[in-house]
């Protein structure tokens, strides 16, 4: 083992430049190459470092293949570091680690030269620096993935705080427009807000608006039930609106019973009846006697 | 407060409590000839099935003695919890805070006067 080690180290060491112009030439000619994505400069920035931290480890670690030794850590480190800025500025997983992978070509020809006429000794170098590099680029794919789902998460989590916009229509009439399919987690959340609004503004009227909800099910309908439920327990009324005749006929074939519920087709309409329960008017606006003149 | 008895809870419901509550309140009620129960129990953050029972029972024992409860000032964790529950108090009158509780006595006391002054005239 230590013999090999060093020989790695060695071909390393002494054809580092050579190693590298070739390794910026295979990763240039690669497909995989984004040239709109990251200059050539920061590509060779990015490739240098990773040579010398890779020769470094190689140099300092007894075993070669295990990745997870401390001693590759600044290496890890360094491909983590890349493939979460890549993940960013939007490279596709397998450009990724085209980065690593295409190491092993230039590394491979420097091997063949200095073990000519020694099959035996190639073979080992080349099936553990294979080895190795792959768990390298399957390491920074690991990473390239864990960033987008880091992402992804951030998003959902942002979508799921603007879904739940609870508005004041009126004093005391407060509007939820529900868009997107409820879920359990979503309704929960729904309900929270709801009733926390209406605790704050102490509103007698909610109007829930389902027109954004594109499918109804007995779940979503359970949920919707405890909503109103749970507002007629505060001492607050609550309105569903927005309807539509696709959902009005889901509810009826599910057999679902709304009860008591008061549900009108419109917003419109929910705010008629919320107005009238508060015993507000809305009527045309008289006209001064000076403008009709 | 006139024909309405007014209840406010401070301190958490354990199970005694409630039952003293419940024999101290039917007392009351007939003691002062109450129309209304007004029960503010925006204090209270835990509410289990007993209590929330206990004010159903209240309400009906209420509704005997011709009195009508209110049950006001719920907070939005009990409400949930009491859905999730499966209590729906569906005899009990709720309203957001005593003043709104108050109205709705108020008209529903109205309500009745109207309607026995009615068939006099």
């Amino acid at each position: 083992m230590a013999t090999m080690k060093t020989r790695i180290a060695e071909v390393l060491e002494r054809n580092e430049a050579e190693i590298l112009s070739d390794w910026m030439k295979e990763q240039a000619t690669a497909l995989t190459q984004r040239p709109d994505l990251m200059k050539e400069s920061e590509l060779r920035q990015q490739s240098t470092r990773f040579l010398k931290l890779f020769r470094e480890a190689i140099a300092a670690g007894n075993n070669l293949i295990d990745i997870q030794q401390p001693i590759w850590e600044p290496v890890r480190e360094f491909i983590g570091e890349v493939s979460r800025s890549r993940a960013i500025q939007g490279f596709s997983p397998s450009e990724t680690a085209t980065f690593v992978l295409s190491l092993k070509q230039p590394l491979f020809t420097r091997l063949r030269k200095i073990h000519e006429g020694q099959p035996d000794y190639l073979f080992e170098d080349l099936w553990n620096v294979t080895v190795l590099l792959d768990k390298l680029g399957l390491y920074s794919v690991e990473v390239f993935q864990k960033t987008r789902e880091d992402v992804i998460g951030r998003q959902q989590k942002e979508m799921f705080e603007l879904s739940t916009p609870v508005v004041e229509l009126w004093q005391g009439i407060l509007g939820l427009p529900i868009i997107g399919t409820l879920d359990s987690k979503r309704s929960q959340l729904v309900m929270e807000t709801l009733l926390q609004r209406l605790a704050e503004t102490q509103s007698e009227v909610a109007v829930i608006d389902i027109t954004g909800v594109p499918v109804m099910d007995t779940v979503t309908a359970q949920h919707l039930l405890k909503t109103v439920t749970a507002t007629r327990l505060m001492g607050a009324d609550c309105i569903i609106s927005g309807i539509r005749p696709q959902i009005a006929q889901t509810i009826v074939h599910l057999g679902v019973n709304l009860g008591d519920v008061t549900t009108k087709a419109s917003m419109a309409g929910a705010l008629a009846v919320a107005f009238k329960r508060m015993g507000l008017a809305v009527g045309p606006a008289r006209r001064q006697s000076g403008e009709t003149a | 407060m006139g024909e309405i008895l007014l209840v406010t809870i401070q301190v958490d419901m354990h199970d005694r409590l409630a039952t003293a509550l419940q024999d101290d309140l039917a007392n009351r009620i007939s003691v002062t000839r109450a129309r209304g129960v007004l029960i503010d129990i925006s204090a209270l953050d835990v509410v289990d099935s007993f209590i929330a029972r206990m004010f159903g029972d209240i309400a009906q024992m209420a509704r005997v003695l011709d009195a009508e409860t209110v049950l006001v000032g719920m907070q939005p964790s009990v409400a949930i919890t009491l859905v999730e529950m499966g209590v729906a108090m569906t005899g009990v009158r709720t309203a957001l805070n005593v003043e709104k509780g108050m109205a709705l006595l108020r008209a529903r006391m109205d309500e009745e006067r109207a309607d026995d002054d009615a068939p006099a005239e």
